[in-house]
């Protein structure tokens, strides 16, 4: 019988297929301050798609799309599963939006989101490596320049 | 085509037979006196950092067809020495004036305006980023010197990495067909993502930072200042600028129909011997800055169609 290394939760969201180097970095950009559900962060488990993997489960958490293109953007492999009675209801692998909004910083110092109050755009030009055009400055940012806000 | 209310940001945001229209109406503008075109119309030039010859060709452009214009040109001046936000200046701005022209030190400036705006912007520089009507005006000088903008050899030379007209040109030109030749010091190279974006659109380049073995297969030289500021070290600044002057004697290292371009202003690249030759079209391409900004002025006002 398979192992269970950290407890099932009753309702809310499962992250899978998390490299196990990036699972504090995922626990990091969800809003996890407030809940008191139980939240379950496992790392350095075994996986057959990610080598060593990790995984987060939330209690009584439904992410945001915010949260969802984060995740996308920082852990392209991760799957989000929804949790409703002990039961997956739906289990998708996070998606790059064509567009994104809010949640990048641009990495030029001179762009104008750096210096006024503008809610950040980008275009995502390629997924593989990924690229993304600021809308307002257009330069373009690799993966490394990414910081989220 | 209706451009009426459109903005001119970012060359990016036009396909090519926008681009060709716009082109065929700066040519009718040359072609016609059309002194009562915009009257009654006003444009607000706002340069938020000085500029000469951008502002007094919008300000030429906009009298010869009959409009007025308003504006800064040194922002001690203005409330926003006293920390309005762009977008708070634009939204005033608008109430003045059918058309807004603005440069800006930010990148991205112009987007935001545009958004902030009901009026059309048009974009006089935004920082290291765009510059949309040189754009225009170095199409149209190659267009009007070539008689052609297609399947032309077109050589880049100078400060690729941050010369913002020749990324607006290279992008636009992509659209033609073009064989381009990126021609600077390794310091001053196409910056990598700009590479990438010709391959993905299968426009073959070559770089090189020896300019006499690509110069004889060019139709047009682009060329531009190497700005000092760009160098850590004096030394470095005055090798790379002595490698890339242009006079008399490049002649004999090109086809005798090769068209040399600058943005200007010059400084060293290019001597001034070569002003009355046949190849040279850097003051012509300063002239087109007019019947191009007409043509933009009145599409986006939507007094022609």
């Amino acid at each position: 019988m398979k192992e269970l290394k950290i407890s099932a939760i009753e309702n809310g969201t499962v992250i899978d297929h998390v490299p196990a180097e990036k699972a504090f970095d995922v626990a990091d950009i969800l809003d996890l301050d407030g809940i008191e559900n139980i939240i379950s962060i496992a790392t350095n488990l075994k996986s057959k798609k990610v080598g060593k993997k990790g995984i987060i489960k939330i209690g009584g958490k439904i992410l945001s799309k915010e949260e969802t293109d984060k995740i996308a953007i920082i852990v392209p492999t991760a799957t989000i599963n929804i949790i409703k009675n002990y039961r997956v209801i739906s289990k998708a692998k996070v998606r790059l939006p064509e567009r994104i909004e809010k949640i990048v910083k641009c990495f030029n110092p001179n762009c104008i989101t750096n210096k006024e109050n503008v809610v950040t755009k980008f275009m995502v030009i390629k997924e593989n490596p990924l690229r993304l055009r600021c809308e307002y400055c257009e330069r373009v940012m690799k993966r490394g320049d990414i910081r989220l806000i | 085509m209706d451009f009426k209310g459109r903005d001119i940001i970012s060359i990016r945001d036009f396909k090519k037979d926008e681009i060709l229209y716009v082109l065929r109406m700066a040519k009718g503008m040359e072609e016609k006196k059309l002194p009562e075109l915009l009257k009654g119309k006003v444009l607000a030039t706002l340069f938020f950092e000085p500029s000469t010859r951008t502002r007094l060709s919008f300000e030429s452009a906009m009298s010869k067809l009959g409009g007025k214009v308003i504006g800064f040109a040194d922002t001690s001046i203005t409330s926003i020495s006293k920390g309005e936000s762009l977008s708070d200046t634009i939204r005033i701005v608008e109430g003045y004036s059918d058309a807004i022209v603005m440069r800006h030190p930010v990148e991205g400036a112009a987007r935001l305006a545009a958004e902030a705006a009901s009026i059309p912007i048009i974009n006089g520089g935004d920082g290291s980023n765009q510059h949309p009507t040189q754009t225009f005006l170095d199409l149209y000088t190659i267009l009007k010197t070539k008689k052609t903008l297609n399947n032309l050899h077109i050589g880049f030379l100078g400060d690729l990495k941050y010369g913002r007209t020749v990324h607006s040109l290279v992008d636009a030109m992509s659209h033609f067909n073009a064989r381009m030749y990126f021609i600077s010091p390794e310091s001053l190279r196409m910056p990598e993502d700009l590479l990438e974006e010709l391959k993905a659109k299968g426009i073959k380049f070559v770089e090189e930072t020896d300019l006499l073995k690509v110069s004889g297969s060019l139709d047009v030289l682009y060329n531009t200042r190497i700005q000092k500021e760009r160098f850590p070290d004096e030394l470095e600044y005055k090798k790379v600028k002595g490698a890339y002057r242009l006079d008399k004697g490049f002649l004999s290292h090109i086809k005798p129909d090769l068209k040399i371009l600058h943005p200007l202003p010059r400084v060293d690249e290019l001597s001034p011997e070569l002003d009355s030759t046949p190849n040279a079209v850097y003051f012509e391409q300063a002239k087109n800055g007019i019947p191009v900004r007409e043509a933009l002025l009145a599409l986006v006002l939507g007094a022609v169609k």
